[in-house]
């Protein structure tokens, strides 16, 4: 257990100290804000739900990006630089490598998410919202954004660079999140499949209107844990073959 | 100590290395050659925890990597040929952060970073972030990663590459100076450095080990017919004749400059051998070179390479 933070630990510091991770934190907020400003808000008056509800929609977008971005560099660089054989001769197990990888990134997105709640409470305090259909909207972006973060920790675990490992890592997103147009244009059972599969579409919505998902909840853990048990194996095999 | 037991590993059908068997004894420093693809990476893969055994048995202090593979790499140490290092963070908190994630004694680890900067001569590049080193420093670093948890078995693969001579003495230093807390294993493309460094030496060659000994026992083994060397000479009278003579050299040419003439022979006998029968035929001897050092004719002649 104490590797898994000491790993994660590592992570965060090497997020909060390095130009990588300060632009990252940089450019999702200031997107955020522009997206805010210029469609949430909108010109014409609106209901605050409503605004708030837009919010959630761009921010899921950003957090996406930023989940992305942030785990590119995970075990891809760490690979191209060698310095995996410090993590893989270490008396440790794989899991604990790609969990404690996994949170820090996790860690650092949190971050970058609760550095947007200025927005939420200038709604508040210029309109009406439920502080329920906020921390909805959160948990929700949370839940997204560890699933992203366990996709992308994947991506970065099977990619020998960091571009392969973004695009990877975005191929699979994408594919996700088009879940809802194959389940469209398939016929049963596999547009039910399709559907729910969907990494956005039906699972989070909820989240930005202020219900907790339970559904959604248990989508995005299953997302994050399979993933996370994939990569857990890719390193395995490094190891034993 | 090191226990090494008809290991093999194969890459598909293609076995990298096929059922070769070792021991080294406590704070030995082994000289591992081998010419490229002999299988010298894949067998410090396999020690260094990063690469399982398709066959055979590794036991590092009684740990089996088979059967605990965790308390099998707390054993090992591993420099690869380029230091893996994290390079925006400082020394000690590179050392610090390894000897947690190899998880030596919290209270502990503060002490043994001050010996092991001491031990790799680091004292006053504690506090400097490693991207500033320079490469010499760097190797430092890296060797001092290896040792930081204590191991019983430190791997260091082509440590002194690309360093100056300088640099290369002063790592050599540090390398002799780990066996007093554990057992080296280094391997090397430079036979100068493995001769200067190592008490035992273990060739392989295509996957097997094929010689393992000091540097006295392998040159009792090694095929004298592949010797070359130089020898000095002044007088010329009747010179291919009486060498062609000297049943001990196999082929020969000359070279002459300001009076002196170089033989440059290759032997099939020893180089006194030799030298007692040019002495015999009347040579005037100035000089007797090995064209190449002993442990490269012994390394070239064990694996069949090219003089």
């Amino acid at each position: 257990m104490n590797t898994i933070f000491l790993i994660a630990k590592k992570e965060l510091s090497s997020f909060l100290n390095t130009s990588w991770g300060v632009s990252i934190f940089a450019i999702i907020l200031l997107l955020d804000g522009l997206l805010f400003n210029a469609f949430a808000l909108g010109s014409a008056p609106r209901y605050s739900a409503d605004v708030l509800e837009d919010f959630f929609f761009f921010s899921s977008g950003t957090t996406m990006i930023a989940g992305i971005l942030l785990t590119m560099r995970l075990l891809a660089e760490e690979r191209q630089q060698g310095t995996d054989a410090l993590l893989l001769t270490a008396p440790i197990q794989e899991s604990h490598i790609v969990i404690g990888k996994f949170l820090g990134a996790l860690s650092f997105l949190l971050l970058i998410t609760l550095g947007t709640l200025y927005m939420p409470l200038l709604i508040q305090i210029n309109g009406k919202v439920s502080w329920g259909q906020i921390a909805a909207g959160y948990v929700g972006l949370t839940c997204l954004g560890a699933s992203t973060i366990a996709i992308g920790t994947f991506g970065s675990t099977i990619s020998k660079n960091q571009l392969s490992a973004a695009i990877t890592s975005a191929a699979i997103l994408v594919l996700m999140l088009l879940g809802w147009l194959l389940g469209k244009i398939t016929s049963p059972p596999f547009d039910t499949v399709f559907s729910y599969l969907a990494f956005f579409d039906k699972h989070f919505q909820p989240f930005m209107s202020g219900k907790i998902n339970s559904e959604g909840v248990v989508f995005y853990l299953s997302i994050t844990c399979a993933f996370l048990l994939l990569a857990v194996r890719v390193i395995q095999s490094r190891r034993q073959y | 100590m090191i226990e090494v037991q008809n290991l093999s590993r194969y890459y598909g059908d293609f076995p990298a290395i096929s059922d070769i068997s070792f021991s080294i004894q406590q704070h030995e420093i082994i000289g591992f050659l081998g010419l490229n693809g002999a299988g010298k990476s894949t067998t410090l893969k396999i020690l260094a925890g990063l690469l399982s055994p398709s066959k055979g048995q590794v036991f590092i202090n009684g740990s089996n990597w088979i059967e605990n593979p965790d308390a099998f790499r707390a054993n090992i140490g591993f420099l690869p040929e380029d230091p893996p290092l994290y390079k925006d963070m400082t020394v000690r908190e590179f050392l610090c952060y390894l000897a947690k994630l190899r998880q030596f004694p919290l209270s502990k680890i503060e002490s043994r970073i001050d010996a092991v900067l001491t031990l790799c001569q680091l004292v006053d590049r504690g506090d400097q972030i490693i991207a500033e080193l320079s490469l010499g420093y760097r190797k430092r670093v890296g060797i001092a990663q290896a040792i930081i948890h204590k191991p019983s078995l430190v791997i260091l693969d082509e440590p002194t590459g690309g360093l100056d001579p300088q640099q290369m003495l002063e790592l050599r230093k540090v390398i002799r100076g780990l066996s007093v807390e554990a057992t080296v294993l280094l391997s090397s493309h430079n036979l100068t450095e493995v001769a200067e460094t190592c008490d035992r030496l273990l060739i392989l060659h295509e996957g097997t080990i094929v010689a393992e000994g000091n540097q006295e026992t392998l040159s009792q083994r090694m095929d004298t017919a592949h010797q070359t060397i130089d020898v000095v000479i002044s007088n010329r009278d009747d010179l291919d004749e009486r060498l062609q003579r000297i049943s001990q050299i196999q082929r020969f040419t000359t070279t002459e400059e300001d009076g002196r003439i170089t033989v440059h022979c290759t032997i099939d006998a020893s180089t006194p051998e030799l030298i007692a029968r040019m002495v015999h035929e009347n040579f005037e001897i100035h000089q007797v070179t090995p064209t190449q050092s002993e442990l490269e004719q012994i390394f070239l002649s064990l694996t069949g390479g090219t003089q």
